[in-house]
């Protein structure tokens, strides 16, 4: 028995324009209910929608990024349905004439091959409000959300297993965050989730069965879309293998929604028959022509895309790919960390400052490399420092701590806390003659040689450094040390 | 001169010129009011208070030698489908019997720009759908010329105000002739612009590819003037026309001048209607006879598609009006049910409660025309036949300047004589239907008078964005005849 996964994904993706995409409301997340809410967005009468431009020109760089191909003329819908979030009662959608369609993106899968991920439309629309329905005897609507520009991008079910799904669904994370067109943060609910599943199951007899295409709806974690997708393709197995009527032919599609909780999903009952969205062109909005030179200029300000950066800093700035790909996981480390080289930081050097120090602390605060307190010119000067051999390692972590709440240069507050290395030879000989003669039992391993010499030469060393208070230059010291007692 | 006999034009020069005062004429305006309005049914509401603030400030400007609009004091009433911060918004509808507005509508911020002083916010049909007013909601509005007979609709209240003097003018909204019948049913100027040359935004919806304010005024001359205000971009619609493609002109400055060798399209389509009243028919022939007196040429024309236009119109409209309609579910604002059984039923009930029989009608005629399995019969089907009927009035102007006709094929018509039967009623729309549907301006004049004395009503027809030569074509009937200038005899001077 031969069973294939068969996963398309839909994902809405929230776009960060200043201001909703009807009108001039400002984008929040947080604030108090229905305090970021004007006539247009509640949907009060006689209001009228105005197409936001940047939110169409954000599409545009995105659906490029997807290499789809550019509807020049593309018109907006109306797509009606009841609901209590949605206050026109009709959302202001793309139908049949969508901005973008036919692209693709290429995924990194986990033995350093790549897949195509086939694209099929990439269009625009607005986003309802929230009901929240706990806490109180009645539910209640917040309407802040409504009118959020969201980017609807569908891809053809190309994806075979859950790991596919989320690392599809990471990369397009962070494309948008390269892009500069979404902040794609999965706690503000940037992006949500909806993947249609079904099994293609070939039986020891060969006939081929297709299990019904169940939409998990509005999944917003990368960890709840790998997991509903692993839990369909064994429910649907099991389910199938009852009596082998669980097909497409009986069922068609069928709607469920994701208990995080229990960690299933769960069957919705259909609140009609098949909806019917009553789609018609949207006669208050006129339709949008792309012209060339319109294109042409979102072209040409297109930022770095996340894998042109990596190979960027592999060939210019010769890091190597671990590291190349730790400093393009996110775009705010990647421009941070290519900022502060063109500073004059040396390469390496910031890049191990970042890696080392910088993301560490980002993750453990949850927040970005920007966020931390350092900036590009203090990071690049540090790197400079480190390369002349003005600190060493131990110092340049505790300069860089020190930054974080300091917003001085690493050199004056090297100098403040005595940081500052001592690679003078001369200076440190007078040090080493002290340690060599107050520790005469581990000359003699040191010179004894084999096993016990490393260990000698190591706690001579660690004497040297701590004497100076860690300002020794261990290079320098240990080279001293090997001069004067190699005989 | 009394208050009713002055002109927008001219009430507006005697207030400037310190004549008289705003103060005083908003006090006239308002015992008017009082003594008429319990007959004819004109108004929803009015604001006499804020009228008369507004008034005494106008005098104090005006008395300080300060500058004030071109519309400094003229009380002026509007259609209760058009948004004001003050008062309600109600659109003649129990839905919104409560509602008030938090902003205005565009057409009601240039209005006060131009210190025009608005009394009143006028009966309609519901939410615009209906050709007598019979369809309100709230209020019953009768003909001031016959309180038997109906104002015609949907902008009834409107058109009566003006006719019976109790404002100087008034703005309506024209979706398939709401403007033009009802001005015709009364007696006065209406003019449809052409779709996007006025916005919008605060106009609340029912045909949204169809919809137009426009003004109900007492001449010629008082349209022109309202268009100078009201005419014009506003980035707040984006179906409002840029004006680097059409510039407002000054609609004022050429109308006393007549056009030469002008050529009058006659549509065989427009004479050979069923229900054409003879009287009627005979009144816009002899209209056309004065015409060719000043020099016109009659040309014949076919609008091969117009009798498709009812049709089509009760596809679109009605299509447009469903969606825009399902804003009004009680959960949001206006009306809520009280005691609903479920969260369904607040929809299910606030809007059975809140609408009347012929809103609920175009809803669900227009559900249907949408609806999967319909869609391309109908609606899709009904926007290429629009196509169509554009064409043939685009084919009809290279060959004429303009087009003319009956704006009904009656005369107001007797209350309650077509409420039970919508198809009749439909069917009265026959000559202002298809302009909507073609996007292109219209008029309706005052041009005589049937054997009842009830009004009858010259439609004219121009090319898109043609405003100006509209009313230029309007005035050289209007300066050879004094049939706008007849008062109706039910209200008399002894009221």
């Amino acid at each position: 028995m031969d069973v294939k996964l068969i996963v398309g994904l839909e994902i809405h993706v929230q776009l960060a324009t200043r201001t909703k995409i009807f009108c001039g409301c400002r984008l929040g997340f947080g604030d108090p209910p229905n305090s970021n809410v004007c006539p247009v967005c509640l949907g009060m009468p006689g209001v009228l929608p105005v197409m936001n431009r940047r939110a169409y020109e954000y599409s545009l760089r995105t659906a490029l990024a997807l290499n789809c191909n550019i509807a020049r003329f593309t018109k907006w819908d109306r797509k009606s349905y009841y609901y209590p979030d949605l206050p026109k009662n009709y959302q202001i959608s793309q139908y049949d004439l969508p901005l973008s369609y036919d692209g693709y993106l290429e995924i990194p899968l986990e033995n350093s091959e790549t897949k195509k991920i086939r694209i099929i439309r990439a269009h625009l629309e607005e986003d309802a409000g929230k009901n929240l329905h706990e806490g109180l005897p009645y539910s209640r609507v917040d309407l802040n959300r409504t009118g959020t520009p969201l980017l609807e991008i569908v891809t053809e079910p190309d994806m075979n297993s859950p790991e596919e799904c989320r690392i599809l669904a990471m990369e397009l994370q962070k494309l948008v965050q390269f892009l500069g067109v979404s902040e794609a943060n999965m706690q503000k609910g940037h992006m949500r989730f909806e993947p249609n599943i079904n099994l293609h199951i070939t039986d020891e007899d060969g006939k081929l069965y297709k299990t019904p295409i169940c939409e998990v709806k509005n999944l917003n974690s990368f960890r709840a879309l790998e997991r509903a997708v692993a839990y369909e393709k064994v429910r649907q197995l099991e389910e199938w293998k009852q009596d082998h009527t669980y097909t497409i032919e009986k069922f068609g599609k069928q709607n469920r929604g994701w208990d995080d909780n229990r960690e299933e999903t769960v069957f919705q009952r259909e609140k009609e028959e098949a909806h019917d969205y009553r789609y018609f062109p949207e006669p208050d909005l006129v339709p949008v022509e792309v012209e060339e030179v319109w294109l042409d200029k979102i072209k040409a300000e297109m930022p770095e895309l996340p894998l042109a950066m990596k190979k960027r800093f592999i060939d210019d700035y010769g890091l190597n790919d671990y590291d190349a790909s730790v400093l393009t996981g996110d775009s705010v480390t990647a421009v941070y960390f290519d900022q502060a080289v063109k500073a004059g930081g040396p390469a390496k050097r910031v890049a191990n400052l970042v890696t080392q120090y910088g993301l560490k602390t980002a993750n453990e605060r949850d927040c970005t490399m920007d966020e931390i307190g350092v900036t590009r010119n203090q990071t690049a000067q540090l790197a400079q420092l480190v390369e002349e051999g003005t600190v060493n390692a131990s110092a340049a972590a505790a300069i860089f701590e020190k930054m974080m709440d300091d917003d001085r240069d690493p050199m004056l507050i090297a100098q403040e806390d005595n940081l500052i290395q001592q690679s003078d030879a001369g200076a440190l000989e007078a040090i080493v003659d002290e340690v060599i003669t107050a520790n005469p039992q581990a000359v003699s391993d040191f010179q004894a040689g084999g096993k016990k010499s490393g260990k000698a030469r190591g706690f001579l060393l660690g004497q040297v450094m701590q004497k100076t208070k860690g300002q020794a230059n261990p290079q320098i010291a240990g080279e001293l040390i090997d001069q004067k007692l190699k005989k | 001169m009394t208050l009713e006999n002055l002109t927008v034009k001219q009430l507006r020069d005697k207030i400037g010129s310190g004549d008289i005062a705003a103060k005083e004429v908003v006090g006239q305006v308002f015992e008017l009011i009082e003594r008429r309005d319990l007959q004819v049914g004109a108004y929803l509401s009015t604001f006499q208070e804020r009228a008369l603030a507004q008034a005494e400030e106008i005098d104090r400007r005006i008395a300080a030698d300060e500058p004030v609009g071109q519309l400094a004091g003229v009380p002026l009433a509007i259609k209760d489908n058009m948004c004001t911060q003050f008062g309600t918004t109600t659109c003649a509808s129990k839905i919104l019997e409560k509602f008030a507005a938090p902003y205005n509508a565009h057409v009601v911020d240039k209005l006060a720009e131009a210190d025009a002083i608005i009394v009143g916010k006028c009966n309609m049909d519901e939410f615009a759908m209906g050709s007598s007013c019979e369809n309100s909601g709230l209020k019953k509005t009768v003909n001031p010329w016959n309180p038997q007979r109906v104002p015609g609709g949907s902008s009834g209240g409107s058109a009566a105000a003006v006719a019976a003097g109790m404002c100087q003018a008034a703005l309506g909204s024209d979706t398939g002739g709401s403007i033009r019948q009802p001005a015709s049913f009364c007696g006065v100027v209406g003019l449809k612009p052409t779709y996007g040359r006025v916005s919008r935004y605060g106009l609340v919806a029912y045909g949204s590819s169809l919809d137009q304010i426009g003004p109900l005024t007492k001449n010629v001359e008082d349209a022109a003037l309202l268009m100078n205000i009201i005419a014009g971009h506003d980035q707040r619609d984006s179906t409002s026309v840029s004006e680097t493609i059409a510039v407002v002109p000054d609609y004022l400055a050429e109308l006393e001048t007549p056009l030469e060798g002008l050529k009058i399209g006659v549509a065989r389509e427009f004479f050979d209607v069923e229900g054409l009243d003879p009287q009627v028919e005979q009144t816009i022939r002899e209209t056309l006879k004065v015409y060719e007196k000043m020099g016109a040429r009659l040309v014949e024309v076919t609008l091969p598609h117009m009798k498709y236009a009812i049709a089509t119109y009760y596809l679109v409209a009605t299509a447009e009006a469903s969606s825009n309609l399902a804003r009004y579910d009680g959960v949001h604002y206006g009306h809520r049910t009280e005691q609903p059984k479920d969260y369904l039923d607040v929809y299910y009930s606030s809007r059975a409660q809140g609408f009347g029989d012929e809103v609920k009608r175009r809803i669900m005629l227009g559900t249907y025309a949408l609806s999967a399995g319909y869609y391309d019969a109908y609606y899709l089907k009904a926007l290429k036949v629009r196509n169509l009927i554009r064409q043939d009035f685009e084919q009809a102007f290279q060959k004429a300047d303009c087009l003319m006709c009956p704006t009904s094929p009656e005369v107001a018509f007797k209350i309650g004589a077509k409420i039970d039967d919508p198809l009749t009623m439909y069917l009265s729309d026959i000559y202002t239907i298809a302009v909507n549907l073609a996007g292109i301006p219209g008029i309706s004049i005052p041009c005589g008078f049937n054997s009842e004395n009830l009004p009858i009503g010259l439609q004219i027809l121009t090319p898109a964005f043609t405003e100006e030569k509209l009313l230029r074509i309007a005035r050289m009937f209007e300066k050879e005849t004094d049939y706008h200038t007849q008062k109706p005899k039910f209200l008399g001077h002894k009221m």
